[in-house]
């Protein structure tokens, strides 16, 4: 369970070109459970996502992750609570080129120091597990878009986290790619993760895998509801 | 434990398929560390070893040199001195030594002709050191002849060439018997270039100069250990100035890495976000550069003072010799021995390896602690 509490950020405080990209966000995010974050572009979308994740700490308010607030942890803290918990895909997939996807794969449990084996055997079976055993050893420069998302998403689920962040997923993907991914978030679901999304595409936020879509403008929640098709 | 050397393992690995990423780049880099190591390297180490073989070849010098001065000149030593020496305590041994400089005009260089005291010469032989005989290009057996001051022509026999290991002291020397130097130079019986004595306690050299400086006003006596003083000077000085440039190269090296490292490509600053977007703190990004600094450093360092070390006990130094020997038209060709020492190489890893890691470092921990929220929009 994620709760945030009058979530505020703003860019260049106190500055002349200060930039309030959240005002008072509160919400709570049930575990288990798609959640789409609909919007145009500088809703605050990404922002909010961003201080979910732990990839950005707000200007003010409270961000509880199982009840416990983790909005003034130490970096240190705050970096294992991300690589713990989340997994990130990001719209422009942010793969590591000139590696493997065998390698971009393992890079988040590096810090993690676990074995060498059997870390590869895990990246191995994600990537198998996405069809893209035959490219493992391919650089990833060298990947369809398609596949670059899936070798992204092999190395969001690296270290088993129970929450998936997706940032735009569908933003550079063609339709048929697009229902590729929504088809393996549906598995992700099923499987019992918590998946937030943020899209402005309707394929995605209409479609019956989204649980509860959350309307944003203006860095305000301006309409939370459940989805047209979901069953809980 | 384990864990740790995992890690460590995995972020080596990873610093590893870094460098190769940016082979141009980190080859470029490596090649001009490595040059300014091997020069550092070469001069301390070809110092190191001069100085060296100048003590090995001094150690076996007189304690003590009487020389006369005229006018504040260097003059010959008259009749009577090496008797009025008498018997002074601690003098182990006095001898009246003959030598002198001679100006080939052949190979306009200059010669140091002197009496051997240590081996016996029949009138009419010589034994020459190695660069001369390499420059006028004669082997034993044959005939040498120098003009002598007097306009004479002198005709000498080799007899012998000296060693090339004792080249840095002997590289210009002629050894000739007494009777042919007196002819030669037209320097009557009983007069000396200068006088030497032998002091076997290291205590008592400088009472034995105080009492010859008290006993002959018009002559000054030299200490070995003040020659040895001067050629460490010498070379120090020397060493001092080539690496005082050198020092300029590697603080020029020093502000292109720090530029290299602050002006930090968009990719390589998006790498660090991605890194730390995906789990890795602060430090594991620091500890990934330090391993990549410590890898491109330590290669720099060991290709560079190996082949300072080629260089140098290899090749004699033929890069920096004339700078770091001094002038001389019979530039001694020798073969140093070898000798490292564990505290220039210190001194050389430190000031070679730590300013690129500290120029580095910096700028990327600027970079590292920016929070990664910045991959999320592109």
């Amino acid at each position: 369970m994620i709760e945030l509490r009058q979530i505020h950020k703003a860019f260049n405080a106190g500055r002349e070109n200060e930039f309030r990209a959240l005002n008072g966000i509160d919400l709570q995010l049930p575990a288990q459970r798609v959640t789409a974050f609909r919007g145009p572009s500088g809703s605050g979308k990404t922002t909010l996502l961003s201080i979910i994740g732990c990839l950005a700490r707000p200007t003010s308010g409270r961000v509880r992750l199982h009840g416990r607030d983790i909005s003034g942890l130490p970096e240190r803290f705050l970096t294992d609570i991300r690589r713990r918990t989340f997994g990130f895909v990001f719209q422009q997939f942010n793969l590591i080129s000139g590696l493997s996807a065998t390698e971009n794969v393992m890079l988040p449990a590096y810090p993690l120091g676990g074995d060498r084996r059997a870390l590869q055997a895990r990246a191995e079976d994600l990537l198998a597990g996405l069809r893209l055993a035959h490219r493992r050893t391919t650089h990833v420069e060298l990947l369809s878009g398609g596949e670059q998302q899936r070798v992204a998403i092999a190395r969001a689920l690296i270290n088993e986290p129970p929450v998936i962040i997706a940032d735009e997923p569908t933003a550079n993907l063609d339709t048929a790619l697009a229902m590729e991914f929504m088809a393996i978030i549906e598995q992700l679901a099923d499987a019992g993760r918590t998946v937030l999304l943020s899209s402005h595409d309707p394929l995605l936020v209409d479609s019956s895998l989204v649980d509860r879509v959350i309307d944003m403008r203006d860095g305000r929640i301006v309409a939370a509801a459940a989805a047209a098709g979901a069953g809980g | 434990m384990n864990v740790w050397i995992e890690k460590q393992k995995y972020l080596i690995d990873f610093t590893l398929a870094s460098l190769a990423r940016r082979k141009a780049k980190n080859l470029g880099l490596l090649l001009v560390y490595a040059l300014i190591v091997f020069l550092l390297a070469s001069v301390m180490l070809f110092t190191h070893a001069l100085r060296q073989a100048a003590n090995e070849l001094l150690a076996g010098a007189p304690e003590v040199v009487l020389q006369r001065m005229v006018a504040g000149r260097h003059d010959l030593i008259p009749p009577g001195y090496l008797e009025r020496i008498g018997r002074l305590r601690g003098v182990q041994e006095k001898q009246g030594r003959l030598w002198g400089y001679y100006y080939d005009p052949v190979v306009k260089a200059n010669y140091t002709f002197m009496v051997a005291d240590d081996r016996a010469l029949a009138p009419g032989t010589l034994v020459v050191g190695a660069g001369l005989a390499r420059t006028r290009g004669v082997a034993p057996g044959n005939l040498i002849s120098f003009r002598a001051y007097s306009g004479k022509l002198f005709t000498f026999s080799i007899a012998d060439i000296l060693p090339a290991k004792s080249e840095l002291v002997s590289a210009d020397l002629v050894l000739l018997s007494e009777a042919d130097f007196r002819a030669f130079f037209d320097i009557p019986p009983g007069h000396f270039t200068d006088i030497t004595l032998r002091v076997a306690n290291p205590l008592e050299v400088r009472n034995v100069a105080g009492k010859l400086a008290q006993q002959f006003p018009d002559s000054r006596p030299i200490l070995r250990e003040e020659i040895l003083r001067t050629y460490d000077s010498i070379f120090s000085w020397r060493e001092g100035v080539v690496l005082a440039l050198a020092t300029l190269a590697l603080l020029a090296f020093a502000i292109l890495a720090w530029e290299k490292a602050s002006g930090l490509s968009a990719d390589e600053r998006r790498e660090i976000g991605i890194l730390k977007a995906i789990g890795w703190e602060t430090g594991d990004v620091l500890r990934m550069k330090f391993w990549e600094g410590a890898l491109l450093s330590l290669s720099a360092f060991l290709l560079g003072y190996l082949a300072a070390y080629v260089h140098v006990f290899h090749f004699a130094a033929s890069l920096m010799a004339p700078v770091l020997k001094g002038w001389a038209v019979l530039y001694p060709r020798f073969e140093l021995s070898p000798v490292i020492d564990g505290l220039q190489v210190t001194t050389l890893f430190f000031f070679t390896v730590f300013p690129y890691a500290a120029a580095t470092l910096v700028p990327i921990w600027r970079v590292a602690i920016t929070d990664p929220d910045a991959v999320m929009r592109g």
